[in-house]
């Protein structure tokens, strides 16, 4: 597929701030009424004059630090002229020529290969606010607008076209997720957190740019669309035409928005209300508070817990994972942690959609680590720790509990072994087949112990011990 | 009106009397010098005051308010339709001090639309006539500021100055006006006309009262990123100063007259020289690219949705905002919208504001030279005595009027206008430039001269 070519602009959003780009309106939003989080400044009164929220700089740093970009020594930020009524300027405060950081790169794995996906620059920018309608856009007689998310900060990331094929788009956008979580200033679960401008072109045609994706799945699906789209057209010996497209997410398909002669003219200049930005001092303060980055981690958790690759390289891949790993495994086994938490409890989050941070709310790593210590203490089978996960996260309740009430509790060995010498002098007949060679006597014997003990026996294991008391 | 006379009549009738008089007096006024005036709010502070209750540097002082400041809960139009009705919901920084000091504020000056022009005919609430001659202009844009200190309408005023917008009325009414250092006064709540160029001042019948408002509106301010941080304090200073007659500044016969005497004056005591600005020549152009694109940036969020004039039928967002824009905003404001889109626009960015600003870099260049032999510049704040209404016109007449006053906005200078007589009945100013924060200077300086030829009219 690599007469395909993808870059991508990634709009993310540094929601774990406490407050917005230019002014101190706090940046908790997502549960609030509408216009509730704002003042003069968002607002665009005439008058509100916007100061830099130094912190943001500093997580903006982080990010291309993270990123490996080149961060700028000084840094401009610009006006970019357009009317849009989520817009309440008239111009969006953003950057232009001189970005935050120039180039950088990404590694994802592909096909089993590290493949770096260069970057073009990293800039800052404010978010406008959003438009929503009552019912829906088509029948809404008019839009509402709520500027709760006026003057968030965004950071634009923006690729430079090397990606070959949608999945590829797909790895590095998890990748980039993955990276701004373990800095800890991005919050992926949130609406809004990341949307994408995806450019495409089938080599040597047209370029089509894909405005405002707003779902990493979403991502995937345009371009898989548009490529199928652009293939068609040569196939049919027509040319593919320079122009913007935007994805209709109910409908899985890009439409027309508008053409190259089209091309709003965005009449950038420099914002007159604010200074150039001085990043050396920002830079020497983030340097050495950069968290531990996921290939750090992957190399650490191997040495320090002695876990397989297979194991590290998963969990890494959400930091609420790794650290929920790291809190189990200082009580039991690293390996028995590993293995369930990779093998059995990540599954069942991803059945249920729930994310390792809402995992360590309901289920915390402690209990998670007691369940594990019974089953290293042969005091709950394979089976009841599954069960004991499935209802931990769909009940809630004590650990003890649930095994209490669902009864398991193994049984120790000894009681079992009881059972099994009361099964075979009760039930002379069966051991008589079993020993000329009926298999399915041992079945028999075997239920018996079952029964005896209402399901709570390990059958294999029960099996094994009849079979040795009859030999 | 100066601050020791009013405190003089508040002393004798007290101060409710004396603002009522002064009320009494704008009531019948002809000049047109305000869009609001604050009547019940500055008869209450009067009382107050008369009960001991209003404490400060300007307590019981009336204050004229530009327009294009933000007063909480007062309108402020900008002299615009499309604002006519917007009462902004929070307080300039500017205004705050006023109210900290316990200044009245009497009421808000009428000026050129959005601070676009240098006559105040393009206001939508009607020209302000220049209390010497009400057949002529009291100057621009800020007018009103201007005319109520000449007319008794006030005794202290805010201007602000973007292109000479303070100098220009001060010159015009016959009364003192500085435009401060970019970044001494905070613009936060300036509806900002050209960010990178505007200042809010002081306008005022003597020295030592400018100096005083000074005082209270300089300061720290974070809100304004652009802000130094540097406070204000006048401190009496007598020296020989170097003063440089700036060579591509000059004005029509009458003004020339006037300040040739100016200048004969200034030499009893001063060392007088010629400095020429080679690069002043491309200011006035570099100056409107500049104010004009920032400006058409600027007045993009005035849509009708939020506040200010909105209109009955609604209609598609895009067609609305169109239709509100096109009854909102007078012609003035249109033509610089326009040209400032044209200036910015791909294309032709690099050939306009780009090579604006290197024109900028050259004035300040320029200037930094001749303050290295000169303590001061000087030269008629206006080229001409003030035009009769409606004489100018051609827009580009109108521009041209501003020749002497924009590349102190160009460089980010402080620059004050001294009345120095009248030619013909009509005051002439004296324009003195000074260097960064030398208000200090620029006041003493400007004291002196003033002292010399009587004050204002």
């Amino acid at each position: 597929m690599d007469d395909v070519v993808i870059g991508l602009e990634v709009h993310v959003q540094l929601n774990r701030l406490r407050t917005k780009l230019f002014c101190s309106c706090p940046l908790n939003y997502h549960q609030s009424p509408p216009n509730t989080h704002v003042c003069p400044v968002c607002l665009g009164m005439p008058g509100a004059m916007p100061v830099i929220n130094k912190e943001a700089v500093k997580a903006a740093v982080k990010v291309a630090m993270a990123l490996n970009a080149e961060i700028q020594p000084f840094t401009v930020f610009d006006r970019k002229n357009y009317f849009y009524p989520d817009l309440p300027k008239g111009f969006q405060i953003s950057q232009y020529d001189r970005p935050l950081a120039l180039g950088g790169y990404v590694t994802i794995e592909l096909d089993g290969q590290e493949k770096r996906i260069q970057l073009k620059r990293v800039h800052m920018e404010e978010d406008p606010g959003k438009l929503s309608y009552k019912g829906s856009i088509t029948t809404a007689k008019y839009s509402l607008i709520d500027y709760n998310r006026s003057g968030a900060p965004l950071l634009e990331i923006v690729t430079e076209p090397v990606m070959n094929s949608p999945k590829e788009a797909r790895l590095f956008l998890n990748k980039l997720r993955m990276i701004l979580e373990y800095l800890e200033v991005f919050d992926g679960d949130l609406e809004g957190a990341m949307r994408v401008d995806a450019n495409i072109s089938i080599r040597g045609s047209g370029r089509v740019e894909i405005k405002n994706i707003s779902s990493f799945k979403g991502v995937e699906k345009a371009l898989s669309y548009e490529i199928m789209r652009q293939k068609n057209l040569l196939q049919r010996g027509r040319s593919v035409v320079r122009e913007t497209r935007h994805f209709d997410e109910a409908r899985n398909i890009t439409v027309s928005l508008r053409s190259k002669e089209e091309e709003q003219d965005y009449r950038y200049f420099p914002e007159p209300d604010l200074v150039p930005v001085l990043t050396e001092e920002i830079v020497r303060e983030v340097e050495g508070t950069l968290p531990e980055m996921p290939e750090e981690k992957r190399e650490r958790l191997k040495r320090q817990y002695g876990i397989g690759d297979n194991f590290a390289k998963v969990l890494i891949l959400d930091v609420k994972m790794a650290d929920y790993f790291e809190e189990v495994a200082k009580l039991v086994d690293p390996k028995l942690a590993a293995s369930w938490i990779v093998d059995v409890l990540r599954g069942e989050l991803n059945y249920r959609d729930w994310s390792f941070a809402k995992c360590w709310e309901v289920f915390k790593p402690e209990e998670f680590a007691k369940l594990l210590k019974y089953f290293e203490e042969d005091r709950i089978t394979e089976k009841g720790v599954v069960e004991v996960i499935r209802t931990k996260l769909d009940e809630g309740g004590e650990i003890d509990a649930i095994i209490q009430k669902k009864g398991l509790f193994a049984i120790p060995k000894e009681e079992i072994i009881k059972f099994c010498k009361e099964a075979i002098e009760e039930n002379p007949k069966a051991v008589e087949d079993y020993l000329s060679g009926k298999r399915q006597a041992l079945n028999f014997l075997v239920g018996q112990v079952m029964k005896k003990t209402r399901g709570r026996a390990d059958p294999a294991d029960t099996a094994k011990l009849i079979e040795e008391m009859l030999s | 009106m100066r601050i020791a006379e009013w405190k003089e009549k508040v002393e004798s009738q007290g101060c409710y009397d004396a603002v009522s008089e002064m009320l009494e007096r704008i009531e019948k006024s002809r000049l047109n010098a305000y869009i609001t005036v604050c009547k019940d709010e500055a008869l209450k502070m009067a009382e107050k005051y008369d009960r001991g209750e209003l404490k400060g540097r300007l307590a019981g002082i009336p204050v004229a308010v530009k327009d294009n400041i933000s007063t909480k809960g007062i309108l402020t139009t900008c002299a615009s339709k499309m604002l006519s009705n917007y009462r902004p919901v929070f307080d300039a920084h500017v205004v705050e001090k006023l109210k900290q000091e316990g200044a009245i504020i009497i009421g808000k000056a009428n000026m050129d639309e959005f601070a676009m022009g240098t006559t105040t005919e393009t206001s939508y609430f009607g020209v302000v006539r220049n209390p010497h001659d009400e057949a002529r202009v009291a100057g621009g844009s800020s007018g009103g500021s201007g005319a109520v200190i000449a007319a008794d309408e006030a005794v202290l005023s805010l201007g602000s100055d973007t292109g000479g917008s303070i100098r220009c009325p001060a010159s015009f009414c016959g009364v003192y006006g500085l435009k401060p250092t970019y970044g001494l006064v905070s613009r936060y709540g300036l509806i900002p006309y050209a960010n990178s160029l505007e200042q809010i001042g002081p306008m005022a019948d003597s020295i030592e009262d400018l100096a005083l408002l000074l005082e209270v509106i300089a300061g720290k301010d974070t809100r304004d990123s652009t802000n130094a941080g540097r406070e204000f304090r006048f401190e009496p200073e007598d020296r020989k100063l170097r003063v440089g007659i700036i060579a591509e500044m000059g004005g029509n016969d009458d003004v020339m007259k006037r300040f040739n005497e100016a200048v004969e004056v200034i030499r009893e005591k001063h060392e007088v020289g010629e400095v020429s600005m080679p690069s002043f020549k491309y200011a006035l152009a570099a100056y409107y690219i500049i104010a004009m694109s920032e400006a058409s940036s600027n007045l993009a969020r005035y849509d009708g949705v939020r506040y200010g004039f909105a209109l009955e039928k609604l209609d598609s967002w895009r067609r609305y905002f169109s239709k509100v824009r096109a009854e909102g905003f007078g012609d003035e404001v249109k033509r610089r919208i326009m040209l400032g889109s044209y200036a910015l626009s791909a294309g032709y960015y690099g050939k306009y504001y780009l090579k604006a600003q290197k024109v900028r870099t050259l004035v300040i260049r320029d200037f930094k030279k001749a303050f290295e032999e000169y303590d001061v510049l000087i030269s008629p704040t206006m080229p001409a005595l003030p035009f009769k209404i409606g004489e100018l016109a051609d827009p580009l007449t109108m521009y041209k009027a501003d020749v002497n006053t924009v590349p102190v906005n160009l460089a980010g200078l402080p620059a004050l206008s001294v009345p120095v007589g009248m030619v013909k009945g009509l005051p002439v100013g004296l324009q003195v430039i000074g260097n960064y924060f030398s208000e200090n200077t620029l006041l003493n300086f400007g004291k002196w001269v003033g002292e010399r030829f009587g004050e204002g009219d």
